[in-house]
């Protein structure tokens, strides 16, 4: 594989991929001769393909932990949200496109987790770019399978009484993650909320963090 | 995929490359435009096979699979896509360097 190398980390603590240093690969030839094509025939400008990266550099799960933060918060929209996930966060000023939001809740008897087993659907409006074991082999063929077995290797253990759903996301059918409020929140801003709530814990395989 | 049994989910993590955010964003603009969606992006992909996804790259397929969208609408041809990575191959042996100056 052309592009494992794990000998640098990067500030965020991720290793480098090769990019700009690296022999000059022909799938990145395609990629750039793509994109002059499309600028020479007006299909988009420069600008755009930047603004487009920008756009998505900007996207991060603090999105999605504003929403479930709110919907923690106040059961009208919480209603809302569950009963229409697109248009409450629409409504909220996400773009999230054409796409289907659904917002699935974690309850004491109910675990939820996402998965995308054709390739990588994932909320990105609300979570930013899925992390890599998203779209692993491993991640994808499993969860489906023994999906209690998958969560454990991500710290979660579920109760045998407690139900779990797995939900197989679509090109255009997204899930996100309604994590349950943790005890011991009352009270709390949606701010402060907002902070135990995290990526996994939207994808279903965390738990949003104990307060304090 | 889904079902078949495989090895403890990896985790390791990487910060994209700027190629990989460019393939990213043509997908979102080219569908943007009209000209294929997601499920066109995902066809393309379904097709190419199983020994694809073990040998290339995930944005490595979504390349391919951008450009058979592109090709298939009329965007471009092939040859226009042939010519045009021929002159990019010429700038230079990175791809920093293979940038239109």
């Amino acid at each position: 594989m052309p592009h494992d190398h794990h000998d640098h980390l990067s500030p965020s603590g991720h290793p480098y991929r090769e990019d700009n240093d690296a022999p000059l690969s022909y799938w990145q030839t395609m990629e750039i001769a793509i994109r002059e094509i499309m600028i020479e025939k007006g299909e988009f400008t420069a600008a755009e393909v930047n603004a487009q990266i920008e756009a998505m550099d900007a996207r991060s799960p603090t999105n999605g932990a504003k929403v479930v933060a709110r919907a923690w918060d106040e059961p009208d929209f919480k209603a809302a949200l569950l009963a229409d996930g697109s248009k409450a966060t629409r409504e909220m000023g996400f773009d999230i496109g054409p796409m289907n939001l659904v917002a699935v809740e974690n309850t004491e008897d109910i675990h939820n987790v996402i998965v995308c087993t054709l390739c990588s659907c994932y909320p990105r409006n609300l979570l930013g770019l899925p992390p890599d074991w998203y779209k692993t082999r491993e991640y994808r063929s499993r969860t489906v399978r023994e999906p209690r077995k998958v969560l454990a290797e991500f710290g979660v253990e579920l109760p045998e009484t407690t139900t779990c759903r797995v939900h197989d996301s679509t090109a255009d059918m997204r899930y996100i993650v309604l994590p349950a409020r943790p005890k011991g929140t009352e009270g709390w801003s949606q701010q402060q909320l907002a902070e135990l709530v995290t990526r996994d814990a939207m994808i279903g395989t965390g738990l949003a963090k104990d307060p304090g | 995929m889904g079902g078949d049994a495989a090895g403890p989910v990896p985790n390791d993590q990487h910060d994209f490359a700027l190629w990989e955010k460019r393939v990213d964003a043509l997908m979102i603009l080219g569908s943007a435009r009209g000209h294929f969606t997601v499920d066109g992006l995902r066809r393309c992909l379904e097709d190419m096979g199983e020994q694809a996804f073990e040998d290339m790259t995930y944005y490595e397929r979504w390349v391919a699979s951008v450009n058979q969208n592109f090709v298939e609408a009329g965007v471009y041809t092939l040859e226009e896509l042939g010519a045009k990575m021929a002159e990019v191959k010429a700038r230079g042996d990175t791809y920093g360097a293979a940038q239109d100056a």
